[in-house]
């Protein structure tokens, strides 16, 4: 891929009639959302609407199944990502990705930040970058001194803290978060939607989340999604996160985000 | 425990059929599995016993040794052998022996460096050449002495009768003889310890390099399909088969390779096939499929968070294979070799048909040496119509199991030091 131009779009990430087959079956169909620079977008809807496949399509996650194939184009800085001379690998090192269950890699605090940089031919100081990106993740003051431990003995909310901060080490323009708090507790909750406002200066942000008050408190834009009569999921509005809660125009939305449906 | 109150009503509740209970029964039944879980447990640690036993029942024991040449004939100025000095002890041997033997002794360790004990060993073997006649089992042994000493008083009257440990470090370090009071198992131990080497050496990396491949990369089709299953029919295949498979591949068609001759370093006294190399790639084709499958079972076993999470960050299947996966699997991957390694050691059938030789008694010195290993040792003494060679038998299993324990043992630390990690 070719660097963006000085004229960039508003828009990261756009969708063009973009649809994602499991095999025969067609799990997302039609959608047709931009994803605007510097700004959280959250993916609503009910369970099994094809939230998650939609997220993973950004970067190309989903390929590491067998079996999914897609339709339409997904742009990326205006660059179809599923063109055929774009290498996936590519396109995760600049879109990176925060999963559902908090994920560290088996290895010591440190390990699990310097990895990713190291791979990608990290050249600059790695002791700095570290303490950056868990600055930037706001896990700096309660790691500090035992970055030699493991991962795997910190917290729930720590260790996804620590996966943000692994994502940070490579430095993506966009990071797409898979429900990052739904295994967490209110509070570790809340540490993590603060740490969104701060990253959205630098990254362009796009969650998944079940939690209807997280959306409504942490994106500025919000995509509805629900199952169309062909059982595929579908986005079926897409707007400005207060507008989509205070005045949807479509019935199903309103519904849901009130909670009489969902 | 105190029974609480009963419920109302146990059988009927609003008409419909409510719940037998019956907590006592279930109980009961646990209860009954829990023992017949125990007793197996129970029998097989008899039957283990049980082994143990039998092995040390036949490796020590009182034996009856008739010399060949009367020590009391070898007196010097009225002192027994046991009462001479090393100088005399020497000067004995050089008057008994041959000047070739003495000179080939004195080649192999200087009798000046020798000690007095050995030397007194040696006069022992070589001139007093004691003749096992007779052995008795353990707890014969312990529990009839008596009896034993009467029978060896009335039926081998110039019989010296002793205890015999018939383990000991000299059987260890001596290379095999034709005499069971002689006999040792040095080159056996390393037979084995070489065959194992280049097993290892050939299965070890080949195994898990096939593991890898399809787990990680070979695609779900019918082709890759078929592969797995036949890997999982090739570890039941009966070993006297790999055997005829090496002696067909190693032996014969590869004997170039096998016997050296492509590297100019034919052992003069093979000259054949039948080497410590081509033993150790049968025996290497024969655990190939457990290592696969085990290797196999322990990278399925990383959880695919993690290989998610490094895909996640941009690395290439390669670098998460290395960086996670392989790491991640060791510990695994390591016990599955470990089985299959200790499996190898064991192998007898396959050797015999390969090859190994049944009596040397010098070392291997290179991949392209004759051999013998433990297992064809134990089998071709106990196959032997001489008691003594059972007990001889016996003492190169308490060999095996112990160069088993210990190979075991380094292994299972290796593994630790892998998956303590984190």
């Amino acid at each position: 891929m070719t660097q963006p131009s000085t004229e960039r779009s508003p828009f990261v990430l756009e969708t063009k009639d973009l649809g994602i087959f499991y095999g025969d079956f067609r799990a997302v169909a039609s959608v047709n959302i931009p994803i605007e620079r510097h700004k959280i977008t959250a993916i609503i809807g009910p369970s099994g609407c094809g939230k998650s496949t939609l997220l993973r399509a950004f970067n190309r996650m989903n390929e590491l199944s067998t079996g999914t194939r897609i339709e339409g184009e997904v742009l990326f800085e205006g660059e179809n990502l599923y063109h055929p001379m774009v290498d996936p690998v590519e396109v995760r090192y600049r879109i990176g990705m925060v999963f559902q269950k908090p994920n560290p890699f088996p290895k010591s605090i440190y390990e699990n930040i310097a990895w990713g940089a190291r791979i990608h031919g990290y050249k600059g100081k790695m002791e700095e970058l570290v303490e950056s990106c868990l600055r930037q993740a706001a896990l700096w003051d309660e790691v500090k001194d035992k970055l030699t431990q493991s991962g795997l003995a910190l917290s729930g909310g720590q260790q996804q803290r620590l996966c943000i901060a692994r994502a940070l080490a490579v430095q993506p323009e966009v990071i797409l978060m898979d429900e990052p708090a739904s295994a967490l507790d209110p509070i570790a909750t809340l540490k993590i939607e603060e740490l969104m406002q701060e990253l959205k200066k630098n990254y362009t942000i796009v969650i998944v989340t079940h939690n209807m008050q997280q959306a409504a408190r942490a994106s500025d834009r919000t995509a509805m999604m629900m199952i169309n009569h062909e059982r595929s999921g579908t986005v079926i509005e897409f707007n400005e996160t207060q507008k989509i809660f205070t005045n949807p125009k479509d019935k199903r939305t309103e519904d849901y985000v009130t909670g009489r449906f969902g | 425990m105190t029974p609480l109150t009963p419920s109302p009503s146990p059988t009927k509740r609003g008409g419909q059929p409510a719940y037998n209970v019956n907590i006592e029964r279930r109980n009961r039944t646990g209860n009954v599995w829990r023992w017949v879980f125990r007793a197996s447990t129970i029998v097989g640690i008899i039957a283990l016993t049980a082994l143990i036993l039998n092995i040390m029942n036949s490796a020590f024991g009182y034996a009856a040794l008739e010399a060949k040449v009367d020590p009391a004939t070898l007196t010097v100025d009225g002192l027994p052998l046991e009462q001479q000095s090393k100088e005399q002890l020497v000067e004995l041997l050089r008057s008994k022996l041959s000047k070739g033997a003495f000179n080939k002794l004195d080649n192999e360790t200087s009798f000046e460096e020798r000690s007095r004990a050995n030397v007194l060993q040696v006069v022992n073997e070589r001139i007093v050449r004691y003749e096992v006649v007779q052995v008795w089992t353990l707890w014969t042994s312990l529990t009839k002495a008596d009896e034993i000493r009467a029978i060896a008083a009335t039926e081998f009257p110039t019989a010296e009768l002793k205890f015999i440990s018939w383990l000991t470090t000299d059987f260890v370090t001596r290379p095999q003889s034709s005499e069971a009071i002689t006999t040792g198992v040095r080159t056996a131990i390393l037979g084995s310890l070489w065959t194992i080497l280049f097993t290892i050496l050939f299965a070890f990396p080949i195994g898990v390099g096939a593991a890898i491949y399809l787990e990680e990369y070979a695609t779900d089709n019918w082709l890759n399909r078929a592969i797995r299953t036949n890997i999982n029919n090739l570890a039941g295949v009966p070993s006297i088969v790999y055997g005829i498979l090496g002696l067909a591949i190693f032996v014969r068609t590869l004997e170039p390779l096998t016997s050296g001759e492509l590297f100019g370093m034919v052992d003069s006294t093979t000259a054949n096939g039948r080497t410590v190399l081509a033993a150790g790639l049968t025996l290497g084709l024969l655990v190939l499929p457990i290592i696969i499958i085990n290797a196999q079972e322990a990278i399925r076993a990383v959880p695919q968070s993690l290989r998610k999470a490094s895909y996640g960050l941009g690395a290439t299947k390669w670098q998460t294979i290395w960086s996670h996966v392989l790491p991640n699997a060791m510990p695994g991957i390591l016990t599955g070799t470990i089985l299959a390694i200790s499996r190898a050691i064991g192998e007898t059938a396959p050797l015999v048909v390969v090859g190994a030789s049944t009596a040397i008694s010098f070392d291997p010195e290179s991949p392209f040496s004759k051999f013998t290993t433990l297992p064809i040792q134990i089998y071709q003494w106990t196959a032997r119509p001489q008691a003594e060679f059972r007990s001889v038998a016996a003492a190169t299993i308490l060999v095996l199991l112990v160069m088993l324990l210990s190979l075991n043992a380094s292994a299972v630390i290796l593994r630790n030091r892998f998956s303590r990690k984190y």
